[in-house]
């Protein structure tokens, strides 16, 4: 009150242009921090790639392509051979595993519990989801190293092995021996962690569908399931792939709860019950006891991820316009 | 204001003598309904004559749209919601908890408010709902949905183009395509729950004149607010007053001389 009757005071008559002035002063300061804001992103993004890129030079003109398809990591030869193709497969294979498991478990939950959950039940369940998605990672990776891992190399590989022995492809996906490390605890642990993005960004989207839609296909006579999978679904099917693609980005990069059960070999074995690595994985345990070229190498893997989660992202777009298209939109 | 004037004095309803008696298709008999604690409908006695148009009047919140969606069930998606009394569909009593609500609401559609196309193509939003029932050859099912948007008054503005998605339709076009999905179903009974409050005048008259040409063969239960539209559609209608049934008689009967006092300040605008 005081400073605007100063004003009033000093200019006599009510200055309008003098104070929309001052207005304007602090619109053109809130319209640089936002932008400056907007483009520290971008420069941070961009700091990143070129270090990357200056970081793992020596490595790329040492190896060029063959580093793509080269199984050998052997940093302590001479001159040290690496090759990225192990932690590559690896990286792909747990996170395929993973999101095979998690997609069906996730959205079965989250269907539950928008569609068919009695209400007193639908707060524990939502409360427990949320809190897997809060445990660390490390927890994980401890627990599928002292539990999980011997667990399953005593009951549930050993019966898959057995059913499995002899039938073509499966067998060879399924050999033995059992292995407390190995690809498949490790996506199976990446399966519990991505499980509450996925259940969690379902159940949000699975809430924004308007209910007299849902009364419109119970009024055709469909039943719950119909009504999922026929208008829930494709209804709400870009936000669930964005969920997906949330949990995949997480699955590909997820370090330290992979280090501890992966078993870090960079041999690619069919079998999904052998020890593997990836890139993540191999980055982490290398990369502190690592100099010149082995070092270079690991930075050019970290580029490698980047790449690969890059193209992920870009495919799922891609999938998702196809779908759009064909849905006749 | 003409052209409701000509549809009214062309409507066979409004003449002097009241249609023949139908025999009943749907009977209530004391039903109340609960919210929870809250008792919005209070002893309704009423029945749906077979083939006829039924309009249900009132002001908002008096339990019509409430007393539609217990001749499906559809109360039974929400906890906390019950019925009781007798609601009969011929021999079938609908309040049976162990009915088959499947087989009920394929029985008794429904067609609501806002159009509500399934996020599917044109041909899918109607051969959707008869594969729930029907297991029919390609070239049968061609047939059927032609039918059935033929009887929903829009096969000639999509034929072209069958395979765009239902949502690309204008909001007339939409609420047509709901109802020829009810048709494909081939209900006995149909509900329309203001089918028309969404709709431009167009729309509507078109809606409307589907709703006379569908009565030929469908019971046909009708919420609006739109007085002149239930004057316009029903043989019968149902004024209702928070929560009660005040009178229930021929269309022409409660347009012209009304019984009850509350009726008559209805439907003059007096309140509501």
């Amino acid at each position: 009150m005081v400073v605007q009757s100063d004003v009033i005071d000093d200019a006599g008559p009510y200055d309008r242009a003098k104070a929309l002035s001052a207005f304007k002063l602090g619109d053109v300061t809130f319209y640089w921090i936002t932008r400056l804001s907007a483009i520290s992103v971008l420069l941070i993004l961009g700091g990143i790639i070129v270090s990357l890129i200056v970081g793992a030079f020596p490595a790329m003109k040492e190896y060029g392509f063959s580093f793509l398809w080269t199984q050998r990591w052997a940093p302590s030869a001479d001159p040290p051979v690496l090759g990225a193709l192990g932690p590559m497969y690896g990286t792909l294979v747990t996170s395929f595993i993973a999101m095979l498991i998690a997609i069906p478990v996730g959205l079965g939950i989250a269907i539950f519990l928008t569609e068919l959950c009695p209400q007193w039940l639908r707060r524990p369940i939502g409360m427990a989801i949320e809190l897997l998605a809060g445990i660390p990672s490390i927890i994980y990776g401890m627990w599928g190293f002292f539990v999980l891992g011997p667990f399953l190399a005593n009951t549930f590989q050993p019966f898959m092995i057995r059913i499995f022995d002899g039938v073509p492809v499966l067998g060879a996906i399924f050999a033995g021996p059992p292995s407390y490390l190995s690809t498949f605890n490790a996506a199976l642990i990446l399966a519990i962690m991505v499980l509450p993005f996925i259940t969690s960004i379902s159940v949000d989207v699975f809430k924004t569908v308007p209910p007299v839609l849902k009364e419109a296909a119970y009024g055709v006579g469909c039943t719950t399931w119909e009504v999922v999978r026929s208008v829930v679904i494709p209804y709400t099917r870009v936000g669930i792939i964005g969920g997906v693609m949330l949990a995949l980005g997480r699955a590909l990069g997820e370090t330290m709860a992979v280090t501890f059960i992966i078993g870090n070999s960079f041999r690619i074995s069919s079998s999904i019950f052998a020890p593997g690595t990836t890139i993540s994985a191999a980055i982490a345990s290398e990369f502190a006891e690592s100099d010149g070229l082995h070092q270079s190498g690991l930075i050019l893997l970290g580029l490698l991820l980047f790449v690969l989660t890059f193209f992920v992202l870009a495919a799922a777009r891609l999938m998702l316009m196809r779908l759009d298209k064909k849905a006749g939109k | 204001m003409t052209d409701l004037s000509v549809s009214m004095s062309s409507n066979a309803h409004l003449a002097s003598q009241p249609l023949p008696e139908a025999p009943a298709k749907v009977t209530v008999r004391n039903l109340n309904f609960y919210y929870g604690e809250h008792h919005a409908l209070k002893n309704i006695n009423l029945t749906l004559g077979a083939n006829r148009v039924t309009a249900f009047i009132g002001p908002s919140g008096c339990g019509k749209s409430t007393l539609l969606r217990i001749f499906n069930r559809m109360y039974d998606l929400y906890p906390g919601q019950r019925a009781t009394g007798q609601l009969m569909l011929d021999q079938t009593n609908i309040l049976d908890p162990r009915l088959d609500l499947n087989l009920l609401r394929a029985r008794v559609g429904m067609v609501f408010q806002k159009p509500t196309p399934f996020p599917m193509t044109i041909y899918e939003n109607i051969a959707f709902g008869i594969r729930l029932y029907e297991k029919i050859s390609k070239s049968e099912m061609d047939d059927r949905v032609e039918k059935a948007l033929r009887g929903g008054a829009l096969w000639n503005e999509v034929k072209d183009k069958l395979n765009a998605s239902g949502l690309s339709l204008s909001g007339g076009q939409q609420q047509r395509l709901c109802i020829a999905r009810t048709v494909a179903v081939r209900p006995e009974v149909i509900l329309f729950d203001e089918p028309c409050s969404a709709l431009d005048p167009i729309s509507t008259a078109k809606v409307e004149e589907l709703i006379q040409e569908l009565s030929e063969n469908y019971t046909i239960a009708i919420v609006t607010h739109n007085m002149q539209q239930a004057a316009r559609v029903s043989d019968k209608t149902a004024f209702m007053y928070l929560g009660e049934l005040i009178e229930f008689d021929d269309t022409s009967k409660i347009f012209t001389s009304p019984s009850d006092r509350r009726t008559q300040d209805y439907i003059t605008g007096r309140f509501g």
